[in-house]
């Protein structure tokens, strides 16, 4: 099957490149775009950590072929710092609470987590834990992760 | 969606339709299918939808599960929905994951199928020859197999909104949230003005080939006033009936004591729901 032509926006940028259509929009973001932050672990959408927004929702990107992102917005974990490279509130929380060890799963975590916070700025424990059940991490165990959420929603809620 | 059945009819079995992908995007990583060609649906105008229209909601087949979820008011209506539609895999899946491919590719241990059943659907297929409405009983015929013909697609489902006095529930058990129900159980119960049920549905999820009706469990409840121990007569005839398999997730004893507590549970849930109203 002759490869497409698709351009997509990929955090705020447009990117152009050609995929074939059973091309991930996955290895489309690693290997066309050069965007690496976006783990693949399972590629079969049990672990969640190729999870990215498309147009501002979580979706597993192992799971959206590339032509189907064609015209459509997404969002990785590189688009989560700021321009001077300053961490994202998440990025911050993680760090400084050890939310991650080996960091496989991390983009897929925080990708998971900017959702959350962005529809619910004061999620209880109960809600961060259902809305990180669909990401799987090997090292950590979760009860890091699940702190780094919610100190940063505590810190992205102060003016 | 013309160019769409046009391209299935000439393929037929080799070409398969990429719904919301949360299932068949898997399956072709896996290489458990190799269609020749993907019929992708996505881009097709009209398609997700979600309309209420003389006691039917008409649930355009690509609605995703998120759009579901977001409807306002179906607390009040269909409580079911509200019910069940979060317990769909996870947040990543529900908005990308969509009411009709769910209903084609007739998991035996999805929502969708056991919500079909439960709430009378029928499911509007567009084909070359046409449209047609199939009833949901007629419509789940084995594991991932449905009455569909190879030039046909899912257009709609139009599920029966309970008049008054009546409750929904739905129920489920897993190992973990987001993980497919062990088994899972529907009710839809209507109270006449007597207290006395007129009808009852219920339907069963995860505990065989496809999502099935209990009519010895609806039996049992018509003309009754679900009482506690009407409710349980209910959840010990579903029981009676079924033999779910054995996996690694639980054996076929436990998936059938399952079935009476959920059954149980959502008898009670539809109930009182239906005595609030």
């Amino acid at each position: 099957m002759s490869a497409i032509e698709i351009t997509l926006e990929v955090n705020g940028d447009p990117v152009v490149g050609s995929a074939e259509p059973r091309t991930t929009l996955a290895d489309f973001l690693r290997e066309v775009a050069g965007l690496t932050g976006t783990h693949l672990g399972c590629e079969h959408g049990v672990c969640g950590s190729c999870t990215i927004l498309l147009d501002g929702r979580s979706v597993r990107s192992c799971l959206v072929l590339a032509v189907q992102a064609a015209g459509r917005s997404v969002r990785t974990v590189e688009g989560l710092a700021g321009p001077g490279g300053e961490l994202h509130p998440l990025q911050e929380a993680f760090s400084e609470l050890h939310g991650l060890q080996c960091g496989f799963c991390t983009p897929g975590f925080l990708m998971t987590a900017v959702e959350l916070l962005e529809e619910r700025p004061s999620p209880d424990e109960r809600e961060v834990r259902e809305a990180l059940a669909g990401n799987l991490c090997r090292c950590t165990g979760y009860v890091n992760i699940v702190n780094a959420v919610l100190l940063a929603a505590d810190r992205m809620r102060e003016p | 969606m013309e160019e769409a059945v046009a391209l299935k009819a000439e393929a037929g079995d080799d070409a398969l339709v990429l719904a919301g992908g949360q299932s068949l995007i898997p399956l072709l990583a896996l290489r458990l299918a190799s269609p020749a060609l993907l019929v992708d649906l996505n881009r097709i105008e009209g398609m997700a939808s979600i309309r209420r229209e003389d006691g039917w909601l008409r649930v355009g087949a690509m609605t995703r599960h998120r759009e579901v979820e977001e409807v306002g008011g179906l607390g009040e209506e269909v409580p079911i929905l509200v019910d069940a539609v979060p317990l769909i895999g996870h947040r990543a899946i529900r908005n990308r994951g969509t009411v009709g491919g769910s209903i084609a590719h007739a998991d035996p241990a999805a929502e969708w199928p056991g919500l079909a059943l439960a709430l009378d659907a029928t499911v509007e297929a567009v084909g070359s020859r046409g449209t047609r409405s199939i009833a949901a009983e007629e419509f789940f015929l084995a594991p991932f197999t449905n009455a569909l013909e190879p030039d046909e697609l899912v257009r709609e489902i139009r599920f029966r909104v309970p008049g008054p006095g009546s409750g929904t529930a739905f129920v489920e058990h897993s190992r973990r949230h987001g993980d497919f129900a062990l088994v899972g159980a529907a009710a839809v119960v209507h109270v006449a003005n007597d207290g006395k049920v007129s009808s009852a549905r219920i339907s069963l999820i995860g505990i065989g080939g496809t999502a099935v009706r209990a009519p010895d469990g609806e039996r049992v409840l018509e003309g009754g006033s679900l009482t506690d121990a009407d409710v349980e007569a209910a959840a010990a005839a579903c029981l009676a009936t079924v033999d779910p398999p054995s996996s690694v997730h639980g054996s076929s004893a436990y998936r059938r004591h399952l079935v009476g507590v959920m059954v149980g549970r959502a008898l009670r849930l539809a109930r009182d729901r239906a005595r609030a109203a």
